[in-house]
């Protein structure tokens, strides 16, 4: 069964991949999202995971209201809308973007006309359009990649209403410490960390995955680097309970519901092939002798692919240059 | 009559092979190490993979592997997976849920010593979770009754280990398992489907004894920094540059064709 799944979730990822690369979001809504049902997994508390086409969905619901962590492809909110009704009654008020792709931030738009922010008093009379949309949170970067790559693709509406420069953000909201954490030029230069204090939840984007080794989007500013500066930030952040399981539940970009074990095998595993890099680079060998030397053949079945755009020769490429470049 | 003795048979039997399938396998066992003792207990060498149907992969895998791994605080604590779990010093207690009201097992819960983990077979028929569920050390398992049999069947496993030397199990293996319960034995046969980094199924036994004056003791584990590194050092060895390499097969006078491990080192005609 398991084999199945990882070959049908290869080929989805890959897929998808390639759509987030290759096509812009108005293309993206051709294609067929009819079969894609959008699943709900409770992970702690109030905290709860979306999963269907594109990046999970974190969801927190209280008595304020609800937010969500990224809002996956723009075809798909009304079953996400659904999806959080079926969790909660109260208004969708906040939307936090783990970084700006369209896999990501695609329902940014949908799903923001369809909740509110709180407003109130004489505000709502002064100005138009006040509390008549859900806020989105990001880093500013997230607003550079979009006026770069997707501004035509992508509603004024969905663009970040509540933006960052600095190392963090924090928010509170239903009764919770929610601490938003910049991850510098890590799977692109936009990237946050999303941090449920309280529930004791992280959701990770796409620094961290069970798919797929990380997509490093060297052109929006990611690199090697930076995705192991965040899991490792990531395994400072999480605590785990008794025998090294559970505590700390880590919600990744793509992929099953993990906690630290899982996120640190995926940092060991990228570790020793940067350092298996590394050492070739040292060794004077040019690129196509370190592909010859197979650095990430161990892990391939697992986590390599083979289509798409970002495939294993270009996670290994993509690596090599990074480090030849220092 | 006759007809209605038939009938009245039949309905014992039925009974008499219900009541034969449920055999209890309730208690505390203590863990008989007869087999493959300097395995499960001193522990396996390095680079020793013989009889293990594992793949390139994992061999390369294994061979970059480094105990000094151990020494991280974040792997300190893991316990054993529970297709490995037996291996260890695996005293275990096993017990019955019952529900109160109709007398159903529910499930069978185990915890084993080292580490202390605590396992539960679910016997009420329930599914197994969707694939974007946690992964956890002891996984998912959901037991049948095949005759006297116990057969488990195991999912959503975290990334785990073959031997305790390096040999890697991928978390999208499944295993399955048999519990024979002999009256004071118990025989367990674990089968384990690993499509990363296993060429064949990799089956093993392992045995316990009834114990009835066995206590089982709290197990505690803290992490703690044994060597002060900076962040994101992972200890392991480059290709090519493992240092024991051929230690234990020249300890041993074994051709290194056959410590490397794979489906032909299971067989007697690798001897031949």
């Amino acid at each position: 069964m398991f084999t199945q799944l990882k070959k049908i979730n290869t080929v989805i990822s890959s897929l998808f991949l390639s759509f987030l690369i290759t096509f812009p979001i108005a293309s993206l809504a051709q294609q067929n999202f009819d079969d894609i049902e959008i699943q709900v997994l409770h992970v702690r508390g109030n905290i709860y995971m979306l999963v269907g086409a594109g990046g999970n969905i974190t969801l927190q619901a209280g008595d304020q209201g609800v937010l969500i962590v990224d809002t996956m492809y723009a075809p798909l909110s009304d079953k996400i809308y659904s999806a959080i009704r079926s969790i909660s009654n109260k208004p969708l008020t906040y939307i936090i973007n783990t970084h700006a792709h369209s896999d990501h931030i695609g329902g940014n738009a949908n799903l923001a006309m369809m909740g509110s922010n709180i407003a109130g008093g004489n505000t709502i009379d002064l100005f138009a359009g006040t509390g008549e949309q859900a806020k989105i949170v990001a880093h500013e970067n997230v607003v550079n990649s979009i006026l770069a790559t997707e501004e035509d693709q992508l509603d004024i509406e969905g663009w970040p209403t509540d933006t960052y420069y600095t190392a963090s953000k924090d928010l509170f909201f239903n009764g919770e410490a929610i601490m938003i954490t910049h991850q510098p030029n890590a799977h692109t230069d936009a990237d946050s960390l999303i941090f449920f204090r309280r529930s004791d939840v992280i959701s990770t984007g796409d620094i961290f995955r069970t798919t797929a080794y990380p997509f490093i989007d060297v052109a929006n500013g990611g690199s090697m680097q930076g995705v192991l500066n965040g899991l490792n930030n990531i395994l400072d952040m999480a605590v785990p309970a008794d025998r090294q399981e559970g505590g700390t539940m880590i919600i990744p970009g793509h992929g099953r519901l993990t906690d630290e074990a899982d996120v640190l095998d995926y940092r060991d595993m990228l570790t020793i092939i940067r350092d298996r890099i590394a050492y070739r680079i040292d060794q004077g060998d040019s690129l196509a002798q370190v592909l010859a030397t197979e650095p990430t053949f161990d892990y391939d079945d697992r986590y390599g692919l083979n289509s798409g755009t970002f495939t294993t020769e270009k996670f290994i490429e993509t690596i090599y240059n990074e480090l030849s470049s220092q | 009559m006759i007809k209605k003795y038939i009938i009245t048979f039949s309905m014992l039997c039925a009974f008499c092979f219900s009541a034969q399938a449920q055999i209890d396998l309730s208690g505390e066992w203590g863990a008989v190490f007869h087999e493959d003792f300097d395995e499960r207990r001193p522990g396996p060498e390095m680079v020793e993979y013989q009889g293990i149907p594992i793949n390139e992969a994992a061999r390369r895998r294994a061979l970059s592997w480094s105990p000094s791994l151990l020494t991280l605080p974040e792997h300190q604590c893991k316990p054993h997976p529970s297709d490995y779990g037996s291996r260890g010093p695996s005293n275990m207690r096993i017990w019955k849920e019952i529900e109160s009201e109709t007398q159903q097992l529910v499930a069978y819960h185990t915890r084993i010593r080292w580490q202390a983990p605590e396992r539960t077979i679910w016997m009420d028929g329930r599914e197994h979770p969707p694939e974007y569920a946690a992964h956890t050390w002891q996984g998912f398992s959901t037991g049948r009754w095949e005759g006297n049999v116990l057969v488990v069947r195991t999912t959503h496993l975290k990334q785990g280990w073959a031997r305790r030397n390096g040999i890697a199990r991928s978390d999208v293996s499944e295993f399955t398992e048999h519990f024979f319960r002999h009256g004071n034995y118990m025989t367990q046969v674990v089968i384990v489907d690993d499509p990363i980094y296993l060429t064949e199924p990799f089956i093993r036994t392992n045995n316990w004894k009834i114990n009835l004056s066995q206590q089982i003791p709290p197990y505690l584990c803290e992490t703690v920094t044994e060597i002060d590194r900076p962040q994101g050092v992972v200890p392991h060895f480059l290709p090519g540059q493992n240092p024991f390499i051929g230690e234990h097969a020249e300890r041993y006078n074994l051709p290194m064709e056959g410590v490397l491990g794979g489906a032909e080192t299971m067989y007697p005609s690798f001897i031949e």
